[in-house]
């Protein structure tokens, strides 16, 4: 209830509230696998054109050595996550679906974990342009799932002043812990980062929304502050999508992203903790991006955790270290259960925005049976849908083909997919699922 | 280690455990207690009469499903609440042919004609209450006295009327209910018999806690949007309000309006019918003001004591319309822009 929020935490309007499901792995520190004999790193993992390979076939390679560069200004490099040989560059299936090139690296058997390349540069006396280029350079996208170059997320385009750095703590999927995990066991890392950041946008303070089912990570960041430090931990209510950047903005700011502008359109840059870790980490010693903290759990995994994965990391491999279900049949979800994609093969690596492997036997992933019913015009999904649309008004007109209805009249636009409708639905209408395909539809035919 | 199975589904991957079947079968639940109390006040005529309406819908929907080659939706337990609830609209002594034609004509005419649950744009129970109003209105408007002490031993007469005969007169038992009381003789009935329900009326009409209880289960379950009846009781309070300030010597107090007659019945298990009622926000609150005016301005100016049913069935009517003027801002749109 919106008017009684003061007496719960900042949220956003509506939402909704899954289990969080987070126990079986919030309280276990990050770990480290064995690496697996082979990567796979996609030139193309992350949003903009893919990277250009600088290494050649039976190349010897150091851990994380660059070995394909930014495939514009816009993008970002790749390290070698691993000490080893290049095998070649070959078309290899990926989590989005068609294949396409990638670097393949053999691990050198035995070798250490330590990183043996750097490149580090004096900050103290960096621009905020050079900063951007710093973490440009190191090759960091957006770890909370989007795969979005940091340093193009953080420059602002003319016009425009960003007056607040917005962090993203709130890890509002169920299952996910990486996160969570990351402002205990890398507080410092993340306010360093954070620190690098407020230069390279000048903004002059900085909000991290932290939601209030992680009072550690609250604690542990806070410690790392002084009550001068323009920083502030913020604690919200836990509900989904507030890790979505325009609900975060509005739950912390109260401010609204105008339909189809960015968050620089009302003054904010929003990044993750884990991308600000990865700043704070990896900037200063000049390193790249080569692994990144997920979660992997579900009903069944043996070994559920939080494990610093090498990107590249086949799925299977890192699935046979943590030991999966037999359940038969099962989901393999990239990203959280609420909005990952379930992966069609198991030969697909790990990469940049990869958060989580949730493991969903059949039987768990589906409370009721999968059965659809008419629409009883209950209107959760209007009471659910954190953009404020008419889900059950959309599906209506997707039932009767009404597709550009759907955009012009009743903001089809505007839906980024979160879910919500689709969770709440008691009829079991897969609305989310009808919104996609009614997006694509136009998208087409606007071609 | 041999490699699960791999479904390939698109998100979200989890789904809240709710479903329709559960939420009629809470509202069949919340309504129990409301009949119980009725078969406890008026005996075996009411038991017999929600007998009989529950089983007419139940057959009439099956028959129609089957008709139409439609696997059968008797499971969502929608039929079983049209047919409670139109035994609770009605008379006690009303005949049980008649019953049983209303609740025919409730889900062939009120529902099933328009596509089942979900499409139909009326309260289905309301149309059979409609049809039984206009085809027997004698026998929908005798009211017969509450707590008799053969109820539980004799029926009364009418309910066995033969079909398609007028029924025995019920002289000896008939009643008048407060509000017609109150409408024909200007007498001004207390207010703690309404609330608690011993009062002459019908089926469900006559204890608001009850029926209060039953909805606020409803409520702390989710199941009910708690603003339908809150837009309907306060319409209604309003309305009566205004007229009993202007002349409180003839129209009753806001009160009296709540608690008697079909209103509460009405506010917290008819209007909020969830196919019927609006779904967006201020649409909610329109409808049920909405309803709550017409009802007391039907009630005061009508020339029957109950205007409840066509207030609602009215509301249902405008229902198109109000969601079409009260669809939701979406975020970002027509916003603020942040003043810098």
């Amino acid at each position: 209830m919106g008017w009684l929020s003061f007496l719960h935490g900042l949220t956003f309007p509506r939402g909704v509230r899954p289990p969080g499901l987070k126990e079986e792995t919030r309280d276990l520190p990050i770990r480290r696998l064995e690496f697996a004999p082979r990567m796979v790193l996609p030139l193309d993992q992350h949003y903009g054109p893919p990277a250009r390979p600088l290494v050649t076939r039976h190349q010897e390679v150091v851990r994380g050595e660059p070995i394909a560069a930014a495939g514009d200004v816009y993008a970002v490099p790749i390290h070698a996550p691993v000490t080893g040989v290049i095998e070649g560059i070959e078309l290899m299936p990926t989590a989005r679906g068609p294949k396409t090139e990638a670097i393949l690296l053999r691990t050198t058997p035995g070798d250490s974990q330590h990183v043996r390349w750097a490149d580090p540069r004096d900050l103290r006396r960096c621009s905020a342009e050079e900063l951007l280029t710093a973490i440009q350079q190191a090759g960091i996208v957006g770890q909370g799932g989007a795969a979005f170059p940091t340093h193009r997320k953080l420059a602002v385009p003319d016009g425009f002043t960003v007056d607040t750095l917005v962090i993203n703590g709130c890890e509002c999927e169920p299952y996910l812990t990486a996160d969570h995990r990351t402002m205990i066991e890398h507080s410092a890392e993340v306010i360093a980062g954070i620190r690098l950041v407020m230069r390279a946008v000048t903004a002059a303070k900085t909000v991290i929304g932290v939601e209030d089912d992680k009072p550690e990570a609250i604690a542990a960041l806070r410690a790392q502050l002084s009550a001068a430090d323009p920083i502030e931990v913020v604690a919200l209510q836990s509900k989904y999508p507030q890790g979505s950047e325009k609900m975060l903005i509005k739950a912390l700011l109260g401010r609204e992203v105008p339909s189809g502008g960015f968050p620089y359109h009302v003054g904010v840059v929003v990044n993750n903790v884990g991308t600000m870790a990865q700043v704070g980490q990896l900037v200063p010693r000049g390193q790249g991006l080569i692994e990144r903290v997920i979660t992997v759990a579900g009903p069944g995994v043996e070994r559920p955790g939080n494990y610093r994965v090498p990107i590249g990391t086949p799925l299977r491999y890192l699935l046979e270290q943590v030991g999966y279900p037999s359940a038969d049949p099962s989901r393999i979800i990239l990203g959280g259960p609420m909005m990952g994609n379930t992966v069609s093969a198991l030969d697909v690596p790990i990469t940049k925005g990869v958060s989580g492997v949730v493991i969903l036997p059949e039987r768990e992933a589906l409370e009721v049976g999968p059965r659809i019913q008419p629409c009883i015009r209950c209107g959760n999904c209007l009471g659910a849908c954190p953009v404020g649309l008419n889900p059950a008004e959309l599906a209506r007109l997707a039932a009767a083909r009404e597709y550009e209805a759907m955009a012009e009249q009743y903001h089809l636009n505007d839906c980024f997919e979160c879910g919500c409708c689709s969770f709440v639905c008691p009829s079991n209408i897969p609305l989310v699922q009808y919104f996609r395909i009614a997006k694509s539809l136009n998208r087409e035919r606007m071609s | 280690m041999t490699p699960p199975r791999i479904e390939l589904k698109s998100s979200p991957h989890m789904k809240q455990a709710s479903s329709v079947e559960q939420i009629m079968r809470n509202v069949v639940l919340a309504l129990l207690p409301v009949c119980a109390f009725a078969v406890y006040h008026f005996g075996l005529s009411a038991l017999a009469l929600l007998a009989t309406t529950t089983l007419a819908c139940l057959l009439t929907e099956q028959f129609l499903n089957r008709l139409s080659g439609r696997a059968s939706t008797l499971g969502d337990y929608s039929a079983v609440i049209t047919g409670l609830l139109l035994a609770l609209t009605l008379p006690p002594a009303f005949p049980l042919w008649m019953a049983a034609l209303s609740g025919v004509v409730a889900i062939a005419l009120g529902k099933a004609l328009f596509g089942g649950l979900g499409f139909n744009p009326f309260n289905p129970a309301l149309i059979g209450r409609a049809f039984a109003a206009a085809a027997f209105p004698e026998a929908a408007s005798t009211w017969t006295q509450a707590g008799l002490p053969e109820r539980f031993s004799e029926f009364l007469p009418s309910t066995l009327a033969l079909p398609f005969t007028s029924p025995a007169s019920v002289d000896a038992y008939t009643a008048a209910t407060p509000l017609a009381q109150w409408k024909f003789d200007e007498v001004h009935g207390a207010l703690l018999p309404l609330f608690t329900g011993m009062t002459p009326g019908s089926l469900g009409e006559t204890s608001a806690l009850i029926i209060a209880l039953g909805g606020l289960y409803l409520i702390a379950r989710g199941m009910l949007d708690w603003r339908i009846p809150a837009a309907v009781l306060g319409g209604a309070a309003a309305t009566a309000g205004v007229f009993y300030l202007l002349d409180p010597g003839h129209y009753p107090t806001p009160l009296f309006v709540l608690f008697s007659g079909g209103l509460m019945l009405g506010a917290v298990f008819m209007a909020s019918d969830l196919s019927t009622s609006p779904v967006t926000s201020a649409g909610i609150w329109i409808y049920g003001l909405l309803i709550g005016f017409l009802a007391v301005i039907i009630r005061f100016f009508g020339g029957l004591p109950e205007g409840v049913m066509y207030a609602i069935l009215l509301g249902n009517a405008a229902v198109p319309l109000i969601e079409r003027y009260t669809q939701p801002r979406p975020y970002g749109r027509r916003g603020r822009r942040r003043a810098s």
